[in-house]
This record gives C-alpha cells, sequence and structure tokens, in this order.
C-alpha cells in the first residue's frame, strides 16, 4: 500500500507543489496540509517543503516553527514518525529543536540557485535507503541561508553516530560546518537536507539523482540488499 | 502595571563566522577608514512591555529572546529595560 505523505503548506512556502509530484511520481499517496491545520490526517510521512516561510522573517524558519501544525509535527516525530525537511524544511525542522544546530546566512553572503553534489553518508534512514552509502547526486540548491553551524561537541556526535546523511563533495558551496548538506536525528526518523531532491526527479528536470530521496519512502520494507534499484527504471517500487 | 521599554541586542556567536560583517569591514576599508578593525552585524529589537515592575518586565523578555528573538544555537543577545 502506498505510504501517506502530508506535504505542509507554510505561507511562503514555494516548492510544496514540486514535492508533492516527486512524492507521487514515487507512488507515495501524497496530499497538502495547511500550516493552520492541526491533523496530519494519518500521515505515515510529513515533508516540511522549500520556500520562505513568513518571508524568512525575524530567521529562516523562525516563525513557521511555531505555526498551528507545529505540535503535531513535533508528535509524528517524536513517535517515530518519518520526517523530513526540505532547505526551508530544514532550517524550520532546526528551529523547532528536532535536529541539533541551525543554518545561517552563506560564508560568501551570495544566494546560490545552481547544481550541487553530494555524498550519501548514510542508508539507514527513510529517505536514504534506495540509495547506496558513497553514492555520488547532482542536485541543485536554492538558498541564502544554507551554512549548517553547530557548536563542535554536536559536530562530534553527528559524525560519531553517524548522523551526517549527505555532505558537500567537490565544493563546499556556503561554508557549512564539516561540508554537511544533511543530517539526522538520533533516532534516525527526522531527516533535514538543504539541496532540493524534488528538483532532480526526472530526466525531463535534468537529472533523476534526487528521486530516490521519494523512493526510500516507499521501500520502508527492503533491507539494504535492496538499494540497487534504480530510480527511473522502476518509478513504482514495491517491495 | 506600568509601561517598559526593552530594547533587545542580538548579535551572531563570536565563534560564528559573520560573513556580513566582514562584508562591511571591507567597505568601510575601502572608503578609507583604515582604523576599522573587526566588524560585526547583529540585531536591534524595541520592545514595549508592560509590566508590574522592572524585573519582571527584564524576565518576560528574556523569556521572549529565549522562545523566539535569539537563536541559542548561533546567536547571543543583550537586554536593557527603561521605563517607558
Amino acid at each position: 500500500m502506498s505510504r501517506r505523505v502530508a506535504v505542509v503548506v507554510f505561507p511562503g512556502s514555494n516548492c510544496d507543489a514540486d514535492t508533492l509530484a516527486a512524492a507521487r511520481a514515487a507512488g507515495s499517496d501524497a496530499y497538502y496540509v495547511w500550516h493552520r491545520d492541526c491533523d496530519l490526517q494519518q500521515a505515515d510521512v510529513v515533508i516540511l517543503p522549500g520556500g520562505f516561510s513568513y518571508g524568512d522573517y525575524l530567521r529562516s524558519g523562525a516563525i513557521a516553527r511555531f505555526s498551528p501544525v507545529m505540535p503535531a509535527v513535533t508528535a509524528h516525530a517524536r513517535s517515530g514518525g518519518a520526517v523530513l525537511g526540505i532547505c526551508n524544511g530544514f532550517q524550520i525542522l532546526c528551529e523547532a529543536g528536532l535536529l541539533p544546530g541551525g543554518l545561517v546566512r552563506n560564508a560568501r553572503l551570495k544566494f546560490l540557485s545552481r547544481p550541487v553534489w553530494v555524498r550519501v553518508e548514510a542508508i539507514d534512514t527513510p529517505f536514504t535507503r534506495a540509495y547506496a552509502a558513497g553514492d555520488v547526486l547532482e542536485v541543485p540548491v536554492a538558498h541564502g541561508d544554507g551554512r549548517y553551524a553547530a557548536d563542535d561537541r554536536t559536530l562530534d556526535a553527528l559524525e560519531e553516530e553517524n548522523r551526517v546523511v549527505w555532505r558537500y563533495v567537490r565544493d563546499n558551496p556556503n561554508g557549512s560546518a564539516r561540508d554537511i548538506a544533511g543530517i539526522c536525528n538520533e533516532a534516525r526518523n527526522v531527516v533535514g537536507i538543504m539541496p532540493h531532491p524534488e528538483r532532480r526527479n526526472e530526466a525531463a528536470l535534468g537529472g533523476e539523482d534526487g528521486a530516490r530521496v521519494f523512493l526510500s519512502m516507499e521501500a520502508r520494507n527492503a533491507t539494504q540488499h535492496a538499494v540497487g534499484v534504480r530510480a527511473g527504471s522502476d518509478r513504482h517500487l514495491r517491495v | 502595571m506600568s509601561g517598559f521599554r526593552v530594547e533587545v541586542r542580538v548579535m551572531p556567536r563570536a565563534s560564528l563566522l559573520d560573513p556580513q560583517g566582514q562584508a562591511v569591514e571591507h567597505a568601510l576599508q575601502a572608503l578609507g577608514f583604515g582604523e576599522i578593525g573587526a566588524v560585526r552585524v547583529g540585531k536591534h529589537l524595541v520592545l514595549q512591555i508592560q509590566a508590574a515592575t522592572r524585573d519582571e518586565a527584564m524576565a518576560r523578555a528574556k523569556a521572549m529572546c529565549d522562545r523566539l528573538l535569539a537563536n541559542p544555537v548561533t546567536e547571543d543577545y543583550q537586554l536593557a529595560v527603561e521605563a517607558a
């Protein structure tokens, strides 16, 4: 059975439609939840999409984190439900304390909208299990506040517990600590990523390196041996 | 209850790179202000608060900072309270 995927829409979200389409292309039963709704409608997975919620006022994600929907997202996360934050969604998860650290202004100030390369470092999360560890993906970034920052103790813990899920390779576009592009929480069910996998999920978009983020949600019962599945060759992966 | 004016100064953590401050520093140098040292750029918020005492106004403003106005991971803040 398809997984129910709630894509939360905040005022200022602008990647919600792409994210919904990417989840549907992966075979999920995806639908929108407005940020003022407090009911996730029995979601299996919650995705906070990219954008500029509340105009990034005060700090990116700082106001969205108090939206009426967030207690339900937090409860879902605390009970082990899968949560993915993409770009602004990642910023919101950090502000909400569901992920450690924070995302601050790019080191060279410029707003970046271009492809980057990330290496998949951890495949034991709900959003990476259809990849092989070490896969290098080309995915776009579009952010002004993408520099991951945390104190050394937190960074060391992330490394030791293999919670850096994606790491920038070739170049570090924004000055992120330890080249971090995405992380997960201790329980590994809450994941944040700065680049946009939903913008590279089919050949028509210039590549499909991001598709397996969404295919991974459907591959929930897959063992790690079954990760050879490639997006595109089997868009409606069933296991 | 009395009115208090609370000024909140939010600064990027000293340990964090402040690219905005660096850009301003370079601009000042380019303008010939050779005496310029490091520049850091933060935020300044002014709050009008109703409270019974100055201490209460301070405590409430601190709670607002901890909850929303500053992110303890990336920022530090200072408060100044005066009667409005």
